[in-house]
């Protein structure tokens, strides 16, 4: 007999399988993280121009990558929620959220501090700079408008207009690098060509970019679940789970 | 056609109206979303000759000087094509190095200088233990060093 995914389309099912997910992933992220800041800090060699200042790519990148991952991840579902009705969906796009604009303030935070020592500046108004604090914009953007609506169907869907429409800034992050002359510097790390990095200094950027992936996996599951509870609170599986609690 | 499908046909239209017109936008701004100017482009005319811009490029080996206030540097921006000669006041940043990228801000004198009030460096996306550098570095000498060879 096969497997019939569809069956985890509803929150009923969805529920207790997000229930089981959470602990794993949480576990997965806090293994990566532990082996990923070892690396990162007692393996990998000191960079050549900047010494020990470049060690701020193992959070700075994973979280930048994560930053356009999510949005990506979260236009989609708010695309699919739009054009399919499907309850979930919607619900998986506004659990990305907070943590795509976590990760985008991560991103940003870390590279003003590596701004400062490297290119002797804390903020530049280059177009990877100011792309990226537009991304932090959109994300923002996107939890108000929702958290405005107070009927959530209307508010799912023009979140999700919002959400798509945003998503034509991420390719422009990804390749402002390489359209403009900017100060932040090209890609170190990409599908096209070989990194430019040393072996042990990619491998710890990489573990950290997995504990990123597993972390948010983990969170966006367990907010997922809150919203299941809160938005069918008045359907008979959640009053099935509260009673059983009480 | 199923409502569903409608909906799909319009969230593929509009999306694919906006990937173009943001496409025709960033194409007519391309030169103004740059944000330095190189030392040909500069030589071209084509950066702003009344207000201050950007000029980008590699510090030539050799042409760092400082005056003898101390204070005041001089330096030639290159990108291997034209050589812009710069000026700057202040203290540089750490990574400020002859050969290496940087990007300074001022407006161009009228004797061809680039008078300079910020200056950063701009590093690359090359990250590596200083003895493969150190190794890189020697393996270079020694190519240049062959090629005088007659």
């Amino acid at each position: 007999m096969a497997l019939n995914i569809f069956k985890y389309s509803s929150p009923a099912s969805f529920y207790p399988l997000a229930g089981k997910m959470v602990p794993v992933f949480y576990g997965l992220a806090a293994v990566f993280t532990i082996v990923g800041l070892y690396i990162s800090f007692f393996v990998a060699p000191t960079d050549a121009t900047q010494g020990e200042a470049y060690r701020i790519i193992f959070i700075h990148v994973p979280a930048a990558w994560m930053s356009m991952f999510i949005y990506i991840v979260m236009a989609i579902w708010a695309g699919l929620g739009l054009v399919l009705n499907t309850r979930l969906s919607s619900m998986m796009a506004q659990a990305l959220a907070p943590t795509g604009a976590m990760f985008t303030f991560v991103a940003l935070i870390t590279g003003a501090f590596w701004g400062k020592p490297t290119w002797g500046t804390w903020w530049e108004w280059d177009a990877r700079m100011t792309s990226e604090l537009i991304l932090l914009f959109l994300y923002i953007g996107y939890m108000s408008l929702t958290a405005a609506i107070d009927d959530v169907r209307r508010a799912d869907k023009a979140g999700a207009i919002l959400a798509m429409v945003g998503g034509i800034n991420v390719p422009i992050i990804y390749f402002s690098v390489k359209w403009w002359n900017t100060l932040h510097q090209g890609a170190s790390v990409s599908l096209t060509s070989s990194p430019s990095m040393a072996k042990t200094m990619l491998l710890g950027m990489l573990i950290m970019a997995i504990a990123a992936w597993m972390y948010s996996i983990a969170v966006a599951l367990s907010r997922v679940r809150l919203l299941m509870l809160e938005r069918e609170k008045s359907s008979a599986w959640v009053q099935e789970i509260l009673e059983q609690k009480s | 056609m199923k409502p569903r499908h409608k909906k799909l046909l319009w969230v593929v239209g509009g999306l694919s109206l906006l990937g173009v017109a943001t496409g025709l936008v960033l194409n007519a701004l391309k030169s103004n979303l740059n944000y330095f100017y190189s030392p040909t482009q500069v030589s071209n005319h084509e950066a702003p000759s009344n207000r201050t811009f950007r000029l980008g490029g590699l510090v030539v080996e050799g042409s760092l000087k400082r005056q003898t206030d101390g204070l005041t540097v001089e330096f030639v921006v290159t990108d291997t094509a034209r050589n812009i000669p710069v000026v700057y006041k202040g203290i540089l940043p750490d990574l400020f190095k002859e050969g290496k990228s940087v990007v300074a801000q001022g407006k161009l004198g009228a004797d061809g200088h680039f008078v300079a009030d910020q200056v950063l460096a701009k590093h690359d996306e090359n990250y590596m233990p200083p003895e493969a550098a150190k190794a890189l570095e020697d393996a270079k000498k020694l190519k240049a060093k062959e090629a005088l060879k007659p």
